[in-house]
């Protein structure tokens, strides 16, 4: 069994308006020291998935199934009493907002102490070194001095530091990081990905990223999965969703992606229409709507939800055209288009 | 800081100068434009049995002849180094800080004062401890099981507490819980006794307006609380508390509470400020021999000097309590710069 095993996950709210269906049957499986990107628009379930592996969707109104194994214990069933003890020392995560995220009335250096000292028992001076030590190692300069800084004080990349120290304090076998970067501009983001690729090297430890922009994971994932209106439609290995991504979503998501060689506006050719309602899910396929190959799966696209399978070595996608179809689509039409600009 | 307080210090008293500017100028209006003049204001200080001709002369040296500007500083420098009085028979010696002589007692406004501040500072702080307490825990309860039979009972109470008027609540306490009411807990009212003689006897005869002034604050507080629980408790800082592996009450209190008490702690000190000035009708109701009851015995004898008098101590308890409560704020809120 791997290290982290999501098996069929759902994670449902019933709403005024209807179930919102956020997480809708998701399995993957992650390995220790390896990294996956999960990638996908805003709204399409990322957070309320990562929260429902820490146990922090709104435990009383949503509605969870599915299995969760963390090392081999199962969570979704576990008490929420045990739940919280691995929380912050099993797993921990880092959230986009740091300035938010972080508590203004406390400095930076207590939120750390107190996060260490939840899982160990030792005295606060021990654990004011170890703050210090953590600073420190995320590359906060004179950490002695900056520990007894506020959250705002703090620039927004230092700030997301201070966030990665305290993730980190108790030296988790589970990191998950929601957008770590979204609330950042460029040059920081590129420091902070870094950072991030670097220590989890140093901790080894499995590392979940979680992002709108597939730029972002590009370098650092093993792993991507793309989700699309609470669902996995294709999984593969870093190179089989950028070499040979089979799924018409992928491909928007790639064309949309800002690349350093071209203006951070400038989008090759952004997906059209919205992301779907996950009250009414869009009939069939929910990415039909918005697809260009629609046409091309002889009307099965809004009657017949496509199921996720296998095409090649553990890579899988969730549509109706036929494998070889989706191939010559991706040489012929769509990899000429990304490259000529 | 230290040039934030001189400033916030030198601020209040221009303050209480304008307050005392102000009041004095009604308290000289009021009177005349009631058709009094000098020598029947006079007439108050050297009493019934004076002629024309003795009250003529008192006026002059009381100096109520003498124009608006002029008597206000002689008011205002009476406060400063004290003021002394001739009316006639002899002279009286007003010492600093001289807040002038009531018309019927003949007696300096502030000594009176002072021996009635104990009274309503046990009243208020003691309310004030039990509000909080009481207004808080509330609050805290009701927005963390929202919607729940707890919520709604208490939220329900809470809106009749900020609604109903205290002379209401006030006597339906009376009626409860007075000695020799089926609930009783106190001794026949109006009789306080000061702390330092008999604290469970201060205890015991300030627990019925206690209870009644707290009431209709806490339930203001409780309200207060519980919006201001729900807000933070939905902040990002609390799921980042939960992801820690924070238990449930340490998220609660160390986290949710101290984001939310900010602006409780602010109407607490001007709350407190305003109640050092008397608070009326629960000292009226029980008849406590506060500040408050001072003033509306001063008013409806029409005793000016003393209304005067309790309008500027007053006021000096509100400017205090706002500075206290912004230098308070910045010690409860880093990002708060005093400047
Ligand atoms: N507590 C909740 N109650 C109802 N709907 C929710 C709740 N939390 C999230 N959702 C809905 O679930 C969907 C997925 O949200 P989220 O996981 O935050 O998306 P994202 O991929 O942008 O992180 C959104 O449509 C959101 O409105
Ligand atoms: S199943 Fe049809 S509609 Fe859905 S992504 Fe594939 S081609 Fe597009
Ligand atoms: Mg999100």
């Amino acid at each position: 069994m791997s290290f982290l095993e999501l098996n069929d996950l759902r994670v449902h709210f019933p709403t005024d308006d209807g179930l919102v269906k956020s997480v809708d049957g998701l399995t993957f499986k992650l390995e220790r020291g390896k990294t996956l990107g999960i990638v996908g628009e805003s709204g399409s379930g990322k957070s309320v998935t990562s929260l429902a592996i820490l146990g922090l969707h709104k435990g009383g109104r949503a509605m969870i199934s599915g299995e969760i194994w963390l090392d081999g214990e199962e969570l979704v069933s576990a008490s929420a009493e045990h739940v919280r003890t691995l929380r912050g020392k099993k797993m921990a995560m880092i959230f986009q907002d740091p300035l938010s995220a972080m508590h203004p009335y406390y400095t930076v250096g207590a939120q750390i102490v107190e996060a260490y000292r939840i899982h160990h028992h030792v005295s606060k001076a021990v654990a004011r070194k170890h703050a210090i030590d953590m600073l420190g190692r995320v590359g906060i300069p004179q950490p002695e001095r900056r520990i007894d800084s506020y959250p705002h004080e703090f620039s927004g990349g230092m700030r997301q530091r201070a966030m990665i120290a305290m993730a980190l304090s108790c030296d988790p076998e589970l990191l998950i990081a929601d957008e770590p970067t979204t609330a950042l501009d460029v040059t920081v983001q590129a420091q902070i990905l870094d950072l991030m690729r670097d220590l989890q090297q140093e901790f080894n430890s499995a590392l979940i990223i979680i992002t709108h922009d597939l730029g972002v994971v590009a370098e650092l994932s093993d792993d991507i999965l793309v989700m699309y209106g609470g669902k996995c439609i294709e999984y593969g290995t870093a190179e089989d969703i950028f070499e040979r991504p089979e799924h018409p979503y992928t491909w928007g998501l790639l064309g949309s992606m800002p690349r350093l060689d071209r203006a951070r506006t400038e989008r090759l050719m952004p997906i059209k229409g919205t992301p779907p309602s996950l009250i009414n899910v869009p009939s069939g396929c929910a990415f039909h709507p918005r697809c260009a190959f629609e046409g091309r799966t002889g009307g099965k696209a809004n009657t017949q939800v496509p199921e996720l399978l296998e095409t090649e070595g553990g890579h899988l996608v969730r549509c109706h055209l036929p494998r070889e179809e989706r191939r010559a689509i991706w040489e012929n039409e769509i990899k000429p288009n990304l490259e000529s600009v | 800081m230290v040039t934030y307080i001189i400033r916030r210090l030198i601020w209040g008293v221009v303050m209480l100068a304008i307050v005392s500017m102000t009041t004095f100028a009604i308290f000289f209006l009021v009177p005349r434009l009631a058709g009094a003049t000098s020598d029947s204001l006079a007439a108050r200080y050297v009493g019934r049995t004076a002629n024309a001709e003795q009250v003529k002369i008192a006026a002059e040296r009381l100096g109520f002849n003498d124009p608006l500007i002029v008597q206000y500083g002689r008011f205002a420098k009476g406060i400063v180094v004290g003021a002394d009085y001739n009316y006639g028979p002899g002279v009286e010696r007003c010492p600093a800080p001289c807040l002038g002589y009531s018309f019927l007692t003949r007696l300096p406004v502030w000594p009176d004062l002072l021996t009635r501040l104990p009274v309503t500072i046990s009243l208020a702080l003691g309310a004030a401890v039990i509000w909080l307490i009481a207004g808080v825990a509330t609050g805290v309860v009701s927005a963390l099981r929202r919607g729940s039979f707890f919520d709604r009972a208490s939220m329900s109470i809470a809106l009749a507490g900020v609604s109903l008027p205290i002379f209401f609540t006030g006597i339906v306490s009376l009626v409860l819980f007075s000695y020799g009411r089926p609930f009783a807990i106190t001794a026949p009212g109006g009789s306080f006794t000061p702390f330092f003689t008999n604290p469970v006897q201060w205890a015991y005869s300030l627990l019925l307006p206690w209870i009644t002034l707290a009431f209709l604050y806490a339930a203001g507080y409780a309200r207060l609380t519980r919006s201001g629980m729900l807000e933070t408790m939905n902040e990002d800082y609390i799921r980042t508390a939960r992801a820690k592996g924070l238990t449930e009450r340490v998220v609660v209190f160390k986290h949710g509470l101290r984001g939310a008490l900010t602006p409780i702690l602010t109407i607490f000190g001007l709350d407190l400020g305003l109640l050092m000035g008397g608070a009326v009708l629960t000292e009226s109701t029980f008849s406590l021999p506060g500040i408050g009851k001072y003033a509306i015995d001063a008013i409806t004898s029409q005793d000016l000097p003393k209304v005067m008098g309790v309008v500027l101590v007053t006021a000096f308890f509100v400017v205090l309590a706002n500075l206290v409560v912004d230098l308070l704020y910045a010690v409860v809120d880093p990002r708060v710069r005093l400047t």
